[in-house]
């Protein structure tokens, strides 16, 4: 009873296992970190689990690369691995990479700005400001400050 | 319906037209950033939008009759190729998006000038352009994976767009950072539920996984699958627990920018939540897991009050309407949730027509920080006087956004209305008309703020650049136009609805 469980639910799907704990990881990061470095680096490891789902569902068992001969004379014997999840997964690399930089990018002009990269200090500035603009404006709101 | 099928061999120009219309921006916005020349930068952004907008009128008038056009990309036959597909819905959608990039593109050029470095002008269009091909490319593709890569494309140049309004406020900043982690989280979930359903069907062309789809609507993996395209798209069309980003990032973009993204993005975004809710998972599908009823409509509820309601608070002009816009997304969905096709109508007009009252309001706003240098209320208060036609159209479209009547926002909510009405139930009829009236109050304050008070001393005097209120005009025209003549809007959303509610047969 206990091996029927391990083995084929457990075992065998390890690789999706690893994907849900990689992703819950992933996203307990960009949630709870301060630091917005430690967010894209959640975010990083939450798109890599994604990766690895794909990758997973282009396992064939048994199978290999999915290489075609040089002189193309396939032996129809021969089962290959899926290639379109690694394609697939290509393009959502690239993507990852953009949004990483990208948010590296803005990363630094937010530190330039605020002179900071922790979002409680950056959220108390923000608050100043919102402060400063109500008693500025606030006329319009009955004088609200 | 007829498909209209075309080889590589035999295609002449009109034949590319599909694939034109995302390649013109798209190779318009490198070349910009090649040549580099200021001088140049904006012709080419303009006559690339004008380009798309002409070949968007094209691919409409071919398609209007109830034909599709399907493409294949390089020649390569789907499923194994991706196929570009065009049908009524889409069409519809893809000349809104290029229309009002054409319209928004004189006014950014003025608007721009006071908010943006004028070292960065030629980067802000090119962006723009991409901004432009991404949603383009999500609507036209008939590939599901082609959606997510035409999505990041699009997600990643607004986040830049976003930020570059920070040379006036710094918040831009950390909105953009807002938006790119939120909508980076929305695109993976996206992702994954593509990834499921590619487990369940083996195929990423839409009209193969809504056929083979079918014969599994219980599986637990297509039931994951739609929980996750459901909650990414969501996180982008900004449904109401999911709207965190959306405030700061239309308060501290550029005005020309929170006008493009007011008017379009949500709004792609809410046809590819049509697209896959409707045309790949099937509507029984839906009937039987009953998300709308008990999810999408108490959410849809809760956002015409709980965002109407805080704008009424705010004292800044562009974030009340930021509100608004969460608000009237919540129309949006409650008519996707009622569930019919006169509900589906009213969320395809309520589309169209928000999208045409937001960009006026908004283009009103980016004018009057143009002139008074803020959109505070005490910033344009009496500016009514001193700007009589920019406005006189700001209140055309604060009417629009109210619903008055003999304005659009009258007449999807009208639909919106009747079609509560059909299906019996009259207190969610009685909700729409009672946040309207909410909107009523917040629409009011600026009226009020605008012509009863004195214009502040500092304030300098003067109308728009003529480049800023043409725009703004047409959008206001416009708002009055869809009011009158409905022809167009009803008509052309009750083919897609009856397209969308068909299920995949819609996609034959």
């Amino acid at each position: 009873m206990f091996d029927e469980f391990t083995g084929p639910f457990i075992i065998g799907h390890m690789n999706y296992w690893l994907f849900i704990i990689l992703m819950m990881t992933g996203l307990y990061i960009v949630v709870a970190k301060g630091n917005l470095v430690k967010k894209i680096v959640g975010l990083n490891i939450f798109q890599t689990s994604v990766f690895m789902l794909y990758i997973s569902m282009g396992k064939v068992t048994g199978g290999t690369a999915p290489i075609f001969p040089h002189d193309l004379d396939i032996d129809p014997d021969v089962i290959y691995s899926n290639p379109l999840p690694h394609v697939l997964i290509l393009t959502a690399i690239v993507v990852g990479i953009a949004t990483t930089s990208l948010g590296l990018a803005l990363i630094v002009r937010i530190n330039e700005e605020y002179g900071s990269i922790e979002e409680e200090r950056i959220l108390e500035i923000e608050q100043a400001i919102t402060v400063a603009e109500n008693t500025a404006h606030g006329d319009v709101m009955g004088g609200r400050g | 319906m007829e498909t209209e099928i075309l080889h590589h061999t035999r295609a002449s120009f009109q034949d590319h037209l599909p694939v034109l219309v995302i390649l013109v921006p798209f190779l318009a916005a490198p070349l910009m950033v090649l040549l580099g020349s200021r001088r140049l930068s904006w012709p080419i952004a303009f006559g690339a939008s004008v380009a798309a907008f002409g070949i968007a009128i094209l691919l409409l008038a071919k398609v209007i009759d109830g034909t599709e056009i399907s493409y294949h990309i390089g020649g390569w036959a789907p499923p194994l190729g991706i196929e570009y597909r065009v049908d009524a819905a889409n069409a519809f959608v893809l000349l809104l998006v290029t229309g009002i990039a054409a319209i928004v593109l004189p006014y950014a050029r003025e608007s721009i000038k006071t908010e943006v470095p004028v070292r960065h002008h030629t980067l802000f269009y090119a962006l723009f352009l991409l901004c432009l091909t991404g949603l383009l490319g999500v609507v036209v593709t008939g590939d599901a994976f082609n959606v997510f890569v035409f999505l990041e494309i699009s997600s990643l140049s607004t986040y830049v767009l976003i930020a570059q309004g920070s040379y006036r406020d710094k918040r831009a900043l950390t909105a953009a950072y807002d938006y790119l982690i939120m909508g980076t989280i929305g695109a993976t979930f996206f992702v994954i539920g593509l990834g499921l359903l590619y487990m369940a069907t083996g195929t990423l062309n839409m009209a193969d996984i809504a056929e083979r789809i079918a014969d599994q609507g219980g599986n637990r993996t297509v039931r994951a699958a739609f929980a996750f395209i459901v909650v990414g798209v969501g996180l982008k069309v900004a449904i109401y627990p999911l709207h965190l980003w959306l405030p700061n990032a239309y308060t501290y973009a550029p005005s020309a920018v929170t006008v493009f993204l007011a008017a379009t993005a949500t709004k792609v975004a809410v046809y590819v939540l049509l697209r896959f809710m409707f045309s790949i998972f099937q509507p029984a599908f839906l009937f039987e897991v009953n998300t709308l009823e008990f999810i999408i409509l108490p959410f849809a509820v809760l956002a015409m009050f709980a965002a109407s309601f805080i704008a009424i608070f705010q004292n800044d002009f562009k974030r009340m309407l930021a509100y608004s816009s969460i608000a009237q997304i919540g129309y949006i969905l409650l008519g996707i949730g009622l569930l019919s096709e006169a509900g589906l109508t009213a969320a395809i007009v309520h589309l169209f027509n928000h999208g045409i009252t937001k960009a006026a309001l908004f283009m009103g706003v980016g004018i009057y920080v143009l002139r008074s240098g803020g959109s505070f209320l005490d910033d344009i208060q009496g500016l009514g006087r001193v700007m009589p036609l920019t406005s006189a159209a700001v209140v055309i479209g604060g009417l629009s956004l109210i619903g008055v009547p003999g304005t659009a926002g009258f007449i999807s909510k009208w639909v919106l209305v009747q079609a509560a009405l059909e299906k019996g139930w009259w207190p969610v009829a009685l909700m729409i008309v009672a946040s309207s009236l909410l909107a009523v109050i917040y629409v009011w304050r600026v009226i009020e703020t605008l012509y009863t008070k004195p214009p502040a001393s500092d304030v300098i005097a003067g109308e728009a650049p003529l480049s800023m209120l043409v725009p703004l005009w047409i959008m206001a025209i416009a708002c009055v136009w869809f009011g009158l003549d409905t022809d167009l809007t009803i008509g052309a959303s009750q083919t897609a609805a009856q397209g969308l509610l068909s299920g995949s047969a819609g996609m034959r």
